[in-house]
């Protein structure tokens, strides 16, 4: 179950109060009869669906039951941000990482070094 | 005595307190504290199954969750048979009744072993190979016969009379597995006062301190040092200890699903216990301290009774005081092994020899098994355990080959080493690297945001452990916001075991090209050679070979199989083994009940059941329920001697001739309000809104984008600003979710917000010539009259004292009401109404009766009548487009290509040639009867029902061109031949609507 | 007409349930008035004035005067419910501010749920983290319980008032009791 940050109630929630609402950033025309067929396509039809980043909505429907926004990798599942209806796209920059969260023992480029026999003596007092 | 193999003084449990059972109807004594495993072991009884496909005689592998032999049942009672349990886990208790499994007619003498006999057909792939011809008979022959034969325990033919609970829980810090380094870590974490939750399979914690009895911390023995950390643990407010709790599952963002078992080890369980609790834990860090389990030695016959793993058989003996044997050798290629002979030899039993594979092993544990005096065959290999029901001899070769002896045992413990439980962290997508000079996999990169500590982490000794788990406890309280501590009780190792070593794959005598029976999975009876054999008949991925194979997929997930099976695949393939690679570790971790998963959710909570406010009165008056959605509606009210037939046709009658009550609280209500509450319903609905005046009503339709009619409902105006709208039932939260969406997102500048009011109020619809007076004496402030209340309209009043918002609308044809009060005076309202419809000879009606008297009119219903692919045109709706909007949700779709182009499929009438003949809903239409299979298929029947106020059957159809179709001929082909139709129109009862008004 | 006329009476859903267990019980609450409110930043004040108290702007907050507790549900919704004799839709009636009252006192049913043992039993089906420091005293929150949506306010240390659909009460307090059940076990 997903730990989502909904931008109205201002902390992370259960995923079982949400529901996903599709692609983010669809703006119906304000010109909506006048429109093209193949602009209603786009409009209607067509989605992203990309592996990666996705722009997403989310309802807190069972919490304060806004729609908001999401940019959720959707390889990991993680969040990168959640942002309120309305506003733009956010900048990225800065918060996609493909980095792990941490490695385990040694650095990626030692991950096969023979390790210690007996891990390394802690300093008195570290906790 | 009468537990034979019990050793007086040696293991933690208290003898007195003796514990009766029975195996297989064979009374035993065993002792409080013992497993099943440990108790049937101390009255000398190894074997205790049949293996799955060659039902071969199997003992105890293990002493511990990774069993894979020792399955049995459990009976409690005729409903409460619990199979597949594992003994070695399962904790003993007074009364407890076992059975063995998948044996015919006795454990002892299996008519199925006869399988092994012919095991050189049962080879890898067998099944996929043999039994691909005829198609047909796989599933009704072969795979019922095989499934039969082979297979695991029988599951209870009668409802699990058990229950199950569930609980969600947070935490800063939570430690999974009790051994010494998660105990180190939930202490480093509780002293800095943030929530700890700590859990272990076992009952009592403490991991492999259970039987390192070379263990001491903090001065005294481990397992007694684990048992005062986990008290003072216990004693404090923000750590909650649950033991006999298996962490299965590691989901996304520290979410972890853990079932805990309370009443399995209890001889009589209280009523208000669940047998199993559901634990749903999200954690700021998790600690992972899962230990490592030991792996079996792949040679020829390694599965018989008897033959076990060396740390299983020093659990046995230094916690349950049992030995598993009196003459015992020991086959191994690491240290571990030395142990177990050690601990076996001190406490009064004769080990026979140990083999080991090394030609020079050197060490303290080497030096002290020399120094008792117990033989070493040092670079030889035990090539065969001789026995069937039993092991009763290991035959000894030097490993390049050489003469044979055979030496007479009644146990062979071995070790090939150890693997680390790396389950939990790759289930949360964490990324095992190879390490290859301990030849093991570790935790490589991390996926979120936990820790592996100890064993599990490839940390060998109990002072690293120690050291390892404390701070990694330290530092995940820290970081999850815990106060500093100064000077933490850190706990100190003073003497401790750790093992490093050991081989992978085939040991000598079972290497390629030989045909033995050496088994990598005991389950599912993969030997090495079903291994090679996959390889040889072109598997390259190890997911492959685990799929042909079956190897690693039994119930005990391959956990001392998975290793030994990589490592021959990677041999046979000429590969290192980080080339091969490792199958996926997936949840569960063992295996899960479905009870545990389903918890409260069965029964009366299975799903929420909706009632209305007047449920209860129409029970009373016999009345017979479906089930819309979640909610239960009167169907029909059938009286003494009616079949539903009868009762609908009288209740039809009755509506038309006097009147009929029923209750439509279900209907979506939506209070939508606010200075744009009406530019709102434009922009939502297909009707014009502005122009409609306070105290009217609207019928409403809404589309999707695309055109498609989403739903429908009456509309009425209570103010300027206010309007009162209902939705189909089904629709209640999906319309309110649309109309949420838009306002929020779309048209955010409106001034208008919307309450569901579904519940809010009863809705009780009173429709029939005689409805006004059926109301009258009950209304207060509004004029009933059709001057000042015509059809279409709402007022506000009261009705027996109680605030109403009274609709004149109708969705029978005849002159009607809904009267809408708040819903807790909904029954007294209700039944005020029905005693005074009783004098005008009014019924209460179902839904069945609501349908029918719609359809006499062509009423639709949204999702019976449409399909998602209808729009208003098709629907004969089309009069309820404002033609003069710009904007409606739907208006772009309705002017798409394929909307507009001819050929779509109309609603119409359909009247059978025979008017006693009923059509079947769903059936299809077709112009010609007699063409050849498949047809052409140019419509469906949606709605069908004999109608007794016509006299005749009435049906609509969705028909392609129906609208220019009238008065055309066409055909239903049912299997009981064809039935000729005509095309009509869709109103079938008072087509000029008069009776609205009469 | 009106005369002779007797009032209807009214059923409250769960009326007088009530369940025991070691440590916690559970009660059905009696009617109270309840508005659903609405209404943008701008309105608020000229609303707190009306209703008596000062509606909460923060999330999952509440505020209480005498009888009378608005529970912030989302950014411009309040759930108001008085458990006197005025009902809060009456002092919303003459407030010119934009905003929308709707009357939902027979929509939602309320049981409560103390005793030490009242958060385990929420938490059996309630995927909220319910201790005291993220879910304090006067905290409430629509959320789920079990298959149900609820509206959940924490009265005292050890005591919530559950809200649910007055169709779902059933389905809520059963739900309870079995989670009463196990939780003081």
């Amino acid at each position: 179950m997903l730990l989502i940050r909904c931008p109205y109630c201002e902390e992370e929630r259960p995923e079982l109060e949400f529901r996903n609402a599709g692609e983010a950033h669809v703006a119906r025309s304000t010109d909506m009869a006048a429109i093209s067929d193949d602009d209603f396509e786009k409009f209607f039809f067509i989605r992203s669906n990309p592996k990666g980043i996705i722009f997403e909505r989310w309802r807190h429907i069972h919490g304060c039951a806004r729609f908001f926004n999401a940019a959720r990798d959707t390889v990991t599942d993680k969040f990168l941000v959640t942002y309120k209806a309305g506003e733009p796209k956010p900048d990225l920059e800065g918060l996609v990482s493909n980095e792990p969260a941490a490695y385990a023992n040694r650095p990626p480029d030692q991950l096969n070094v023979k390790k210690p026999r007996r891990a390394p003596a802690k300093k008195k007092g570290e906790a | 005595m009468a537990e034979p193999f019990r050793i007086s003084g040696a293991g933690r449990l208290t003898p007195a307190k003796t514990a009766r059972f029975t195996f297989d109807g064979k009374p035993f004594s065993g002792i409080e504290g013992d497993t099943l495993a440990s108790a049937l072991l101390a009255n000398g009884v190894h074997l205790v199954g049949r293996s799955f496909k060659y039902h071969r005689p199997r003992g105890f592998l293990s002493a511990g969750a990774e069993e894979p032999n020792a399955l049995v049942s459990i009976e409690r009672d005729a409903a409460r048979k619990t199979p597949n349990v594992r003994a070695t886990v399962q904790e003993l208790y007074d009364g407890l009744a076992a059975h063995s499994q998948n044996r015919w007619p006795s454990l002892s003498f299996d008519v199925g072993a006869v399988n092994d006999l012919a095991s050189p057909f049962f080879s890898a792939g067998f099944y996929y190979k043999t039994f691909m011809w005829p198609k047909a008979a796989w599933k009704n022959l072969y795979e019922p016969k095989i499934r039969a034969a082979a297979g695991l325990g029988v599951a209870p033919d009668q409802p699990d009379p058990d229950h199950y609970s569930s609980r969600f829980a947070h935490c800063e810090v939570l430690v999974l597995g009790g051994g010494a380094s998660g105990i180190a870590a939930a202490l480093a974490a509780a002293e800095t006062g943030v929530r700890v939750i700590l859990a272990d399979e076992q009952s009592e914690l403490g991991g492999a301190l259970r039987f390192e009895s070379g263990s001491r911390v903090d001065g005294q023995d481990g397992f007694a040092w684990a048992q005062g950390a986990v008290a003072k643990l216990a004693a404090m407010d923000n750590v909650r200890l649950l033991p006999r709790t298996t962490a299965f599952g590691y989901y996304a963002q520290n979410f972890v699903g853990l079932t805990e078992r309370v009443t399995d080890h209890l001889a009589a369980p209280g009523h208000d216990l669940p047998r199993e609790r559901l634990w749903q834990i999200r954690a700021k860090k998790v600690v992972i301290a899962t230990g490592a389990i030991e792996r079996q030695m792949v040679f020829a016959d390694n599965d018989r009774p008897g033959v076990m793993l060396a740390s299983a058989a020093r659990a046995y003996l230094n916690h349950y005081g049992v030995a598993v044997g009196r003459q015992v050798g020991v086959y191994t290629a690491n240290d571990s092994a030395y142990a177990a002979a050690i601990d076996l030899k001190k406490a009064g039993v004769n080990i026979a020899a140990i083999v080991d594979l090394r030609d020079n092993p050197s060490g303290p544990l080497i030096d002290e098994a020399r120094t008792l005096g117990i033989e070493l065959n040092l670079g030889r290999a035990v090539v065969k355990a001789r026995g069937n029901l039993r092991v009763s001899a290991m035959v000894v070769q030097p490993k390049n080959g050489g003469a044979e002896r055979t030496i007479p045992v009644d146990a062979l413990l071995m070790s090939s080493g150890w693997t680390p439980s790396v389950h939990l962290f790759s289930q949360s997508r964490g990324k095992v690297a190879f390490d290859d000079a301990t030849r093991r996999f570790l935790p490589g990169a991390y996926a979120q945001d936990c820790v592996s500590v100890g064993a599990c982490n490839g940390t060998d000794s109990l002072e690293a452990s120690l050291d390892e788990g404390y701070a990694a406890g330290a530092k995940a309280a820290k970081e999850a916001g815990g106060k500093a501590v100064r000077g933490g009780a850190k706990p100190k190792a003073d003497a401790g075991e750790g093992w490093t070593g050991g081989m992978l794959g085939s040991a000598p005598g079972a290497g390629a090209g030989t045909t033995v029976k050496a088994f990598v999975d005991f389950q599912n009876d993969v030997t090495a050679k079903d291994i090679r054999q996959a390889v040889h008949e072109g598997m390259r991925s190890i997911e492959h070979v685990k799929r042909f194979t079956t190897n690693g997929m039994a119930t005990d997930q391959g956990k001392t199989s998975n290793m030994h099976g990589l490592a021959i695949a990677a041999e046979t393939l000429g590969k290192e083994i980080p080339e091969v690679g490792l199958t996926t570790f997936r949840a569960p971790y063992t295996p899960v009940t479905f009870g545990s998963i389903v918890n409260h959710a069965r029964g009366p909570l299975f799903d929420p059941t909706r009632r209305t406010a007047t449920h209860d009165w129409a029970e009373r008056q016999g009345a017979v329920f479906e089930d819309v959605g979640q909610w239960k509606r009167a169907w029909y009210f059938p009286r003494a001697g009616e079949d539903m037939h009868a009762a609908v046709n009288r209740e039809c009658v009755t509506v038309r001739k006097a009147a009929g009550l029923f209750d439509a609280s279900t209907l979506g209500k939506i209070e939508v309000v606010g200075p744009d509450a009406a530019k709102f319903m434009e922009l939502l609905y297909t009707n014009p809104w502005e122009k409609l005046g306070v105290g009217r009503c609207r019928y409403g339709v809404m589309l999707r984008e695309d055109g498609f009619i989403y739903d429908d409902g009456v509309v009425g105006r209570l103010a300027a600003d206010r309007f009162h709208v209902t939705t189909t039932t089904g629709g209640a939260a999906r319309v309110m979710n649309m109309m949420e969406d838009y306002l929020q997102t779309e048209f955010p500048g409106l001034n208008v917000w919307l309450t569901s009011t579904s519940e809010q109020w009863a809705v009780i619809a009173v429709q029939g010539p005689k409805s006004r007076d059926i109301i009258a004496p009950f209304v207060e402030g509004i004029d009933l009259a059709d001057e000042a209340l015509p059809h279409m309209s709402v007022r506000e009043g009261k009705i027996c004292g109680v605030p109403t918002r009274l609709f004149r609308m109708s969705f029978s044809g005849e002159r009607g009401f809904e009267v809408n009060v708040p819903a807790d005076y909904g029954l007294a309202v209700w039944e005020a109404l029905w005693a005074e419809g009783q004098k005008h000879g009014a019924c209460a009606y179902g839904t069945e009766t609501m349908h029918v008297l719609r359809a006499e009119k062509g009423y639709i219903i949204v999702g019976q009548d449409t399909d998602g692919t209808v729009t208003p045109a098709d629907a004969g709706l089309d009069w309820a487009i404002g033609k003069k909007k710009t904007d409606f949700v739907g208006i772009r779709g309705l002017s798409r290509p394929d909307l507009v182009a001819p050929g779509r499929k109309q609603l119409v009438g359909l009247k059978t040639k025979d008017p006693k003949t009923v059509l079947e809903e769903g059936a299809q239409v077709v112009a010609n009867p007699n063409q050849p299979i498949p047809m052409k298929m140019i419509g469906h029947v949606t709605s069908s029902y004999w109608s007794e106020n016509c006299g005749r059957s009435i049906a609509l159809a969705l028909v392609v061109d129906g609208h220019s179709r009238m008065g055309e001929t066409l055909f239903v082909p049912m299997p009981s031949g064809v039935i000729e139709v005509e095309i009509c129109s869709a109103v079938f009862f008072d087509e000029k609507g008069g009776r609205l008004n009469g | 007409m009106a005369d002779s006329v007797q009032a209807a009476v009214r059923n409250p859903a769960q009326a007088g349930r009530e369940f025991q267990a070691t440590g916690v019980k559970l009660a059905t609450l009696p009617p109270a008035h309840r508005i659903s409110l609405r209404a943008p930043a701008a309105s608020v004040a000229a609303l707190s004035k009306a209703l008596g108290l000062t509606l909460p702007e923060k999330p999952k907050t509440s505020a209480s005067k005498g009888s009378r507790t608005a529970l912030w549900l989302g950014p411009d919704e309040w759930l108001v419910i008085d458990d006197g004799a005025n009902d809060p839709l009456q002092d919303c009636a003459g407030v010119e501010a934009l905003h929308s009252a709707v009357g939902i006192s027979h929509r939602n049913m309320a049981i409560s749920v103390t005793g030490q043992g009242a958060e385990s039993t929420v938490s059996a089906g309630c995927p909220q983290d319910l201790s005291l420091a993220a879910f304090p005293v006067g905290a409430c929150s629509r959320t789920i319980l079990g298959k149900s949506e609820i509206v959940l306010l924490r009265t005292a240390d050890e005591a919530f008032r559950v809200e649910c659909w007055r169709s779902f009460s059933d389905y809520v307090f059963t739900f309870l009791t079995e989670a009463a059940r196990d939780a003081s076990a």
